[in-house]
């Protein structure tokens, strides 16, 4: 499905050698506006419930790294070692194309997608979160302790709250990364904004209007994600 | 109350504290003062086992708390401890910080916990600041509050390590002040401090550590007047 896809990419290709030269005619894509816009929604909730799940896992995955149980160290910072080793487009076939190989569970693209990028982005977060639970003051860990609170709830109540206050731009930073990433699930067909943008381009024999115009809606929702994280966190800066 | 045998501590090759066996009674209040480097702080820290001894024993109401078979947890409520940098939760409120240990620890009702927490705050005179967060109080506020915080899980033993030490002159009198008043409260207390005047007006007994060894165990008025060892003179002709 993958390469009968590809195969069509380069016939449009060859035909477009026909006709070279910049003339923009944005007229063209005007009536399928409205087929590219529900593109947002499908990558909008699509990194959403990635960075969410991501998130979860990745708090679960820097307390294993910070553990005194060995094996549960060992096994965070293999995991984390895999997925930040492999390409992420690998791990997004292997989990599409191998799942059904392996259980017989015709995987959708967009669930599929989104256990990749959960999966993925728990690797990479779970170091961001780990540097900033290591970054509150052990004083606090202390305070914690002599009250008697148990492992749990100190990290619940006291560390974990101060350590992602601490590392929110850089948590902002990785789920515009994963924004922007999310484009690869249109690989697997997910109808998301590229996905989208490739179809209008394929049907009208026009390229550039419809690409630049999912380049421009991914423009505005990562400048948008910028925006609010700043205001967020000037709005928790002000509790300090 | 608390009784230390043979109590050793050491940092890799460096040793801090050297067979320090002494008493502290129910009731008394002990002053831990000497140059710095002596290890008092860390004689302080074994005591709650926030340093675990490298040999030696910790007696707490008659149970050895450095078998590993006790749990700690229990011994520290009995245990308040305020720090040189008093750690408070900076993400919660004044009021918060004084109730978190007696509502997620001693599981008391909201209502009462926060009478408690409102109680102990008007005595340490900070009543008004109950909504505020630390980090709009003074030096001087914020370790009231965080005797406060110590005393809401209603120990019979308060351990103080350099209390005043991170304090501008101005406010070293007011935390001071709040310490002598719990002081005549009877409870148990054990200050690691610099201030010699406060050592000789409030404590029963003061313990002279000098290199890891307990130099000296007197009374204020025979220590500051006649100590025995010649370290204590040489200490003392510098403080005083």
């Amino acid at each position: 499905m993958m390469f009968h896809r590809l195969d069509s990419f380069n016939l449009n290709q060859l035909y477009l050698l026909g006709q070279t030269g910049l003339n923009l005619d944005f007229s063209k894509i005007v009536p399928s506006i409205p087929f590219i816009l529900q593109g947002i929604a499908v990558t909008l909730s699509f990194t959403i419930v990635s960075a969410l799940i991501g998130f979860a896992w990745g708090t679960v995955l820097s307390i294993f790294k910070i553990s005194n149980i060995k094996p549960l160290k060992w096994f965070a910072d293999f995991y984390t070692s895999i997925f930040r080793g492999t390409p992420l487009l690998v791990q997004l076939s292997l989990i599409y194309f191998a799942t059904p190989q392996l259980t017989g569970y015709a995987i959708p693209a967009f669930q599929a997608g989104v256990i990749t990028f959960a999966l993925n982005s728990a690797a990479y977060s779970s170091e961001t979160i780990r540097g900033g639970i290591l970054a509150v003051d052990k004083g606090q860990r202390e305070a914690a302790m002599t009250l008697g609170v148990t492992y749990p709830l100190m990290m619940w109540d006291i560390i974990l709250p101060q350590a992602f206050k601490n590392i929110l731009p850089a948590l902002v930073n990785e789920s515009i990364a994963l924004l922007k990433d999310s484009s690869l699930v249109s690989t697997v067909g997910a109808l998301d904004l590229l996905r989208r943008g490739t179809i209008v381009a394929s049907e009208k024999f026009i390229y550039f209007e419809p690409l630049l115009f999912v380049a421009l809606i991914y423009y505005v929702m990562v400048m948008s994600l910028t925006w609010v994280a700043q205001r967020f966190e000037r709005r928790m800066r002000k509790s300090d | 109350m608390i009784r230390t045998e043979f109590l050793c501590k050491s940092f890799g090759k460096l040793d801090v504290l050297k067979d320090i066996s002494t008493e502290i009674k129910k009731g008394e209040v002990v002053a831990i003062i000497g140059p710095s480097g002596g290890g008092k702080s860390t004689f302080l820290r074994c005591l709650n086992l926030l340093e675990v001894p490298t040999r030696g024993r910790v007696y707490i109401d008659g149970v050895d708390i450095t078998t590993g078979k006790v749990d700690i947890k229990k011994i520290r409520q009995n245990m308040g401890m305020v720090f040189q940098h008093f750690n408070l939760f900076p993400h919660k409120t004044v009021l918060e910080n004084v109730t978190y240990g007696p509502l997620k620890v001693k599981h008391l009702p909201k209502a009462e916990a926060e009478k408690l927490g409102l109680d102990l705050l008007a005595k340490v005179g900070l009543a008004e600041k109950a909504n505020a967060y630390p980090s709009r109080l003074s030096g001087g506020q914020k370790q009231r509050v965080a005797i406060a915080r110590a005393l809401a899980m209603q120990p019979e033993i308060m351990l103080f390590d350099e209390p005043t030490s991170a304090l501008d002159p101005e406010m070293v009198k007011e935390v001071l002040d709040v310490m002598k008043d719990l002081a005549r409260t009877g409870i148990t207390m054990a200050i690691v401090t610099h201030e010699m005047g406060f050592a000789r007006e409030v404590a029963n007994r003061i313990l002279f550590l000098e290199g890891g060894r307990l130099a000296e165990d007197a009374p204020p008025d025979i220590f500051f007047t006649n100590p025995r060892s010649e370290r204590a003179c040489q200490f003392l002709e510098k403080v005083l």
